[in-house]
């Protein structure tokens, strides 16, 4: 594995090398956005933890590698070998990628509905111009976040899912992104565009699963417009092998009168760094944000929320809950800015931890930026072990100490589980959940 | 059945218990009187097995068998229920599961089938009933955001369900009116048994006119100071603690 020096030149230069391999592919239009993102990568360099907001992550260790992309690491897989990871009763709108390519085999983009559009990036780059044109890159701005650079300059597939005017699709969407083993490690870019339009409903989950306990580069960006009225559940799971480094950003635009949810429930990664990023750009909008990460070993993972009120009369609420056990570190960041003209915005923010060995570590930090003068801002952080007295409680009553432990654990995690009205995902990640707890075994005897 | 002998526990520096004795067998009804901060809950929470009191002399039989060396929930499932003075929240945790997690356990322990869904919904539903409680309660966290009153009927619920041999009853009348008084006084009469065994902790003497007790024990400073039948509660009532304690120094000098 070769050693990275200087990343600014290193990633110029692969720059270099991605244009000339993709020149001619039909994305011309695009050039000029993706030589800017480069060139402002190359001035802004990765974060440092003298940045306000990488203070608690280090990314020195993500810097160093040589991480190639992913063009000519093509793998074929089987449907038997992502079985695995299939979720029970979800239905059979799934688009999966492999190492951050598409793979039309293994997927299935089921019948969506009348003009609702469930394609790959590349293929919308070729039939989906138009809307391409006037929203991908709109939102994600690469000016002061490196890593949002990247992705613009280097993105060259992901997912495209386009819910036109007053459509309701019942079923989740699923978009799969399998990582297996591969020679060098590799960075994968991966792009999501979503876009609803007015009166549009949907669900979409997108999943992050690992083959092999490979290190790798996972750098997502998702840019999503929710149109007026227009309701959206976004579930992301995120369980990338435990050598991975994982950076995602969830960038959502709301429209007047919109409603939005996201979940994440981040359990894989070796350093994690997990943005959500809701604009309530128009007025009356709401936007809910829940979040379980459960980290162990010497798992790192951050989680920065930047909820930014722009309209008047809109809600936000946050709430995410961290299971630290061995190692790990923890963070949650919590920032709520809300504009001059947000009057009556609503806003809180709740942010739990448990620790359940002497080495986990958490900071948490919210951080208010207020600049209207009618606003409702709450925010509250704890920092915990689990409950003796809880223990005692459920012992005295029959329950084996290990048992009481899992259901506590369990019921922690569980708070954050209970907001997720997609029953199938729902149950799915509480198996996962308990899988992960090291006495989830006796959790399927009381469950 | 339960034989406390010159039980001394502490927690951290303070000694608390400094040597309670007391036979209890079953069939009988004892109830614990005493002050605040004489002990009462120490004792209840130690017959538990609560870790944090440490004992520091004496011995606890419970079958003839060494009880402190057992853990809480072994106890449990040898049939001791202790119902608390303050209920603990368990946020995340629903009733329901709960519930049905500490039955199956002592089900089994007692070497009987598990109930699956619909057989412990049909007997919850029964016994529920039997203490008004709100079968929506089932649906909740654990005594999370319950009033102090559905805490303590809550705790009476759950001995219904367990029917443990040996009932500890910490201060479940406190705080209560007189409908719910009753009602947890009906629940602890229902659970009266040649069977079983029943410790009513109190700080008033108003519960007992309810549950008429076989014995009652006074507990001062961490000492039984007096120990009667259920006149003994009256004669509290009309002298209170310090007219009880006056007398015994009064007898102690002559
Ligand atoms: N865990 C503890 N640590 C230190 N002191 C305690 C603890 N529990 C009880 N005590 C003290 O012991 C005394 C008796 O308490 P308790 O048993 O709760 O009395 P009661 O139930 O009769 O009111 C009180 O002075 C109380 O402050
Ligand atoms: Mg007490």
């Amino acid at each position: 594995m070769s050693v990275v020096t200087q990343e600014r030149d290193y990633y110029a230069e692969i720059f270099a090398d991605f244009e000339k391999a993709t020149a001619g592919n039909g994305q011309g239009w695009l050039q000029p956005v993706r030589r800017a993102a480069i060139a402002r990568f190359t001035e802004l360099g990765f974060p440092t933890t003298r940045d306000e907001d990488w203070r608690f992550t280090n990314v020195a260790p993500l810097a160093q590698i040589a991480f190639q992309l992913t063009s000519d690491s093509r793998v074929e897989l089987t449907p038997r070998e992502i079985a695995q990871f299939a979720i029970p009763g979800l239905g059979d709108i799934q688009l999966v990628f492999v190492n951050g390519r598409y793979a039309p085999t293994l997927s299935s983009t089921g019948l969506p509905g009348h003009g609702v559009s469930v394609r790959s990036l590349a293929q919308a780059f070729k039939d989906d111009r138009d809307v391409l044109e006037q929203h991908l890159t709109r939102y994600a701005a690469y000016a002061h976040d490196a890593f949002i650079a990247l992705n613009t300059a280097f993105m060259d597939d992901g997912a495209f899912v386009h819910v036109p005017r007053g459509r309701v699709v019942e079923k989740p969407i699923r978009l799969l992104y399998v990582s297996t083993a591969t020679a060098d490690p590799i960075a994968t870019h991966p792009r999501n565009l979503i876009v609803m339009d007015e009166d549009s409903q949907a669900v979409i989950v997108e999943d992050y699963v690992a083959l092999d306990a490979d290190v790798y580069f996972s750098n997502v960006v998702t840019e999503v417009v929710v149109g007026q009225n227009s309701v959206l559940s976004h579930y992301m799971i995120e369980r990338e092998s435990h050598q991975a480094f994982s950076v995602s950003t969830l960038r959502l635009e709301q429209g007047r009168s919109s409603n939005v949810t996201s979940h994440r429930v981040l359990l894989g990664g070796a350093l994690v760094r997990n943005n959500v990023h809701p604009v309530l750009a128009g007025e009356g909008s709401e936007c809910l944000i829940n979040g379980l990460f459960m980290a162990t070993g010497s798992q790192h993972m951050d989680n920065f929320m930047r909820v930014e009120h722009a309209s008047p009369h809109c809600d936000s609420r946050q709430f995410y809950h961290g299971i630290l056990d061995g190692r790990s570190h923890g963070v949650f960041s919590g920032r709520i800015i809300v504009h001059k003209d947000a009057q009556k915005t609503d806003a809180k923010q709740t942010n739990k931890n448990l620790l359940l060995s002497q080495e986990a570590q958490i900071d948490s930090k919210p951080q208010l930026e207020i600049y209207a003068d009618d606003v409702k801002c709450t925010h509250g952080a704890t920092i915990g072990q689990i409950d003796q007295d809880a223990i005692f409680y459920l012992r005295s009553r029959g329950i084996a100490e290990d048992a009481a432990r899992a259901l506590l654990l369990f019921g922690f995690a569980g708070e954050t589980l209970e907001r997720m009205k997609a029953e199938p995902i729902r149950r799915y990640l509480e198996t996962l959940v308990a899988q992960w707890l090291p006495e989830g075994k006796l959790l399927e005897e009381v469950r | 059945m339960l034989e406390i002998k010159n039980l001394h526990v502490r927690a951290g520096n303070h000694e608390i218990l400094k040597g309670v004795d007391l036979k209890v067998d079953v069939g009988e009804v004892h109830s614990i009187m005493g002050p605040n901060g004489s002990g009462k809950s120490t004792l209840a929470q130690v017959l538990a097995g609560r870790e944090t009191y440490e004992v520091t002399e004496g011995e606890v039989l419970y079958d003839g068998k060494n009880l402190l060396e057992m853990a809480p929930e072994e106890r449990a499932c040898e049939g001791i229920f202790m119902a608390f003075q303050y209920p603990v929240e368990i946020p995340g945790v629903g009733s329901a599961q709960f519930l049905k997690a500490a039955l199956n356990a002592i089900r089994k322990a007692r070497d009987l089938e598990e109930l699956d869904a619909m057989e412990f919904l049909a007997l919850v539903k029964e016994k529920i009933k039997l203490l008004g409680v709100d079968e929506k309660l089932l649906h909740r966290s654990v005594n999370e955001g319950f009033s102090g009153g559905e805490k303590k009927r809550n705790e009476i619920f759950q001995m219904a369900l367990l029917e443990p041999r040996l009932c500890v009853m910490d201060e479940t009348d406190s705080g209560l009116d007189i409908d719910a008084l009753k009602i947890v006084a009906k629940g602890v009469n229902d659970m009266r048994s040649p069977e079983r065994a029943i410790i009513v902790v109190t700080h008033y003497q108003r519960l007992l006119n309810y549950v008429i007790p076989d014995y009652v024990h006074v507990l001062v400073d961490g000492r039984i100071v007096k120990s009667g039948g259920k006149d003994l509660a009256l004669e509290l009532e009309e002298k209170g603690y310090a007219g009880i304690e006056e007398e015994l120094r009064a007898g102690a000098k002559a």
